[in-house]
């Protein structure tokens, strides 16, 4: 009997149609020897370092931490990156590992825009083709993402089948990969999918921790009480988290969607309301119905509006190291706002979730606790979105 | 061992699939009646979900409307329950990991036993992963159908070994739907696969005219077609059934004598 790969507890393994297992055997294998190579991973520090502008700034929120008299709040800047969010990090990695492996195209999904402009970019830098799939409904909330994947040099397909949201990408690009396997890496963006891809996006993402570790230790001497951040395949929070996993005392809090709240069926808080399922290539917790139909889950945030979320957090979840909390529109839409008039950052409405948990849970904390909040990304691609939501027309 | 093997008792295997609730269930039911009157072999009975991954637009569209009709899987069961009673070749259902795990494997398989569903093919259910399901198969007669696509090289005999019923291979790249022209060299996978193993070989992905079923039908012991018969019942709503049925005898004539 074949040991099944890639499980965190019962969750993950690789449930794909037979076409792929070679490429992501391929893959596996590719990366096993690429993990541990000086010169790739001295070529990776360098393109984070020079051109992706690591490492990202740990940022101590005074005027915040006063505002809400509690723990101290440092703010994690992976909006600082080149492209405005951490997605960059991952897609480095993988593209580095695509052209190693002799792939010359890129194929990737994307929901708020952010991964499918990070994926455009690797594409452009290292001249490869890059084609991106995003749900046409989010196409029409992230115009201005669209054009700079256009601008980029991609081809950006409208997906019109579903919910036309970030599931039916990845579901397109899935399809596309079957099709299309010798020459095309399917960049996935966030810690799902088939194994090995919630570990090799883990990988790539947990430099967001380790900087935090090292910064924390360098600033206050000691690590934080939590680290939070949002939580929709959970890439960047992952990436937040992985390094104080074994640190037993750092609380480790994702944020997700509730979108109209946990007691709608207009939700996209997974691990709140979801269930033990198989789709997308992993086991693990999944909005669904009675019959298994995945639900066509709802939030503002175009990047957390994913049915499922990554095996690895399934498991912290079961194991209790991890507490997985929600976060309606309106409580991220408020978080929006106030960090931009507190602090003059615009949260991405995505991070914008974590942001409105640390506004709850800081004031119940001791003023000589710490919290570390990641802002995943950059808000300028949310301003029409929500202009809009707050019943204000503008045109970009 | 399941009934299975009987499709192919009889010459090469003509095996449609149909896509339950499509627009409805009584016209999936008749439909089914007049591809076993017109010579299908084996019939795959599509249990609709959300998200099919490793569909084309044909199949996904049929899941759509099946769904938006409202099916559930206790209703597919009823329709099996309802065909059995005249309906004696073997049947498998094709669905999505999720149809299956989320229904309870042991209930879901179990009732396939009661109910005459001879196999289950999983399209995300590759051989790494088959342990999910294959012990509580084994233990109710049920066949888990064994996928090999033109991708699979080094996997096809360790896959082939161990498969129950028939092998369903995967004739191109991509997802399900009608193809032009099939250019995977098919013959040397299926000799692979016959120095391992007696399961019978079917082909299955873009297969839609009668030339291309007799074509494959005469490399392997059958064809499957599933976005052509999906693509008349689209066509003709309930009035599909003698449609369906015209186009399977269709296919059926073009591979009897081989």
């Amino acid at each position: 009997m074949t040991n099944p790969a890639g499980r965190f507890g019962i969750h993950g393994g690789q449930y794909i149609p037979e076409t792929l297992m070679n490429a992501v055997i391929e893959l596996e294998e590719a990366y096993n020897h690429y993990k541990n190579d000086p010169e790739f991973n001295k070529e990776l520090s360098e393109l984070f370092n020079e051109y992706a502008n690591r490492p990202s700034r740990l940022y101590y929120a005074e005027k915040m931490t006063k505002d809400l008299g509690g723990a101290k709040i440092y703010l994690k800047r992976e909006d600082l990156n080149h492209t405005g969010a951490h997605k960059v990090n991952n897609v480095l990695g993988q593209a580095l590992l695509a052209k190693k492996m002799g792939k010359t195209r890129l194929i990737a999904e994307t929901g708020a825009g952010q991964h499918g402009v990070a994926t455009a970019t690797a594409a452009a830098l290292f001249g490869m083709e890059c084609v991106v799939f995003m749900g046409e409904e989010d196409t029409i909330r992230q115009a201005l993402n669209v054009y700079r994947m256009r601008l980029l040099g991609a081809t950006v397909i409208p997906v019109k089948t579903g919910t036309r949201t970030l599931k039916d990408a990845v579901s397109e690009a899935m399809r596309e990969w079957t099709t299309r396997i010798s020459d095309t890496h399917y960049c996935l963006g966030s810690v799902m999918g088939p194994h090995p891809f919630p570990t090799i996006v883990r990988d790539f993402q947990a430099v967001i921790s380790k900087e935090i570790k090292e910064q924390m230790m360098e600033k206050e001497g000691r690590l934080p009480d939590a680290v939070l951040a949002c939580v929709g395949g959970g890439s960047n929070a992952i990436g937040s988290f992985y390094h104080f996993i074994e640190d037993k005392d750092v609380k480790l809090i994702g944020c997700e969607a509730a979108g109209r709240g946990i007691d709608t069926f207009e939700t996209a808080a997974t691990v709140n309301t979801g269930k033990l399922g198989i789709f997308h290539g992993m086991k693990s917790y999944f909005c669904q119905d009675e019959d298994g139909q995945i639900a066509p889950v709802y939030s503002i945030s175009a990047g957390l509006d994913y049915p499922g979320v990554g095996p690895e957090h399934a498991n912290l979840h079961d194991i209790g190291r991890a507490q997985y909390v929600p976060v309606t529109d309106e409580e991220a839409v408020q978080a929006f706002e106030y960090l931009s008039k507190m602090e003059g950052i615009i949260p991405a409405i995505e991070s914008a979730h974590a942001v409105a948990y640390a506004r709850k849970l800081a004031p119940t904390m001791d003023k000589d606790k710490i919290i570390v909040v990641t802002i995943s990304g950059r808000g300028d691609k949310d301003c029409a979105a929500i202009a809009r939501y707050r019943g204000e027309d503008i045109h970009e | 061992m399941s009934k299975i093997k009987n499709a192919f008792s009889n010459g090469k295997a003509f095996i449609a699939f149909i896509t339950c609730g499509d627009p409805d269930l009584a016209t999936t039911a008749a439909c089914v009646r007049e591809a076993v009157k017109n010579g299908a072999d084996l019939i795959e009975l599509g249990i609709p979900f959300s998200d099919p991954t490793a569909e084309g637009p044909v199949i996904q569209g049929a899941n759509i409307r099946a769904l938006a009709g409202g099916v559930k899987t206790k209703d597919v069961f009823e329709l099996v329950r309802n065909l059995r009673k005249d309906v004696t070749v073997p049947m498998v259902f094709m669905t999505y990991a999720n149809v299956v795990f989320s229904y309870g494997a042991e209930k879901f398989i179990g009732t396939c036993e009661e109910i005459g569903i001879d196999g289950i093919i999983l399209p995300d259910l590759p051989f790494e992963e088959k342990e999910e399901f294959l012990p509580t198969c084994k233990a109710h007669g049920v066949d888990l159908i064994s996928l090999i696509a033109p991708t699979s090289e080094n996997r096809i005999g360790m896959i082939a070994k161990e498969a129950d019923g028939f092998i369903y291979l995967v004739s191109s790249l991509g997802v399900t739907g009608a193809r032009s022209e099939i250019t995977t060299d098919l013959k040397d996978i299926v000799e692979h696969i016959r120095s391992v193993t007696d399961t019978p070989v079917a082909i299955g992905f873009g297969i839609s005219k009668p030339e291309q079923a007799a074509e494959m039908c005469k490399i392997s012991d059958g064809a499957i077609v599933g976005s052509a018969i999906v693509k008349i019942v689209e066509q003709y709503g309930k009035d599909a059934p003698p449609h369906v049925g015209e186009y399977v005898k269709s296919m059926k004539d073009a591979i009897r004598d081989l």
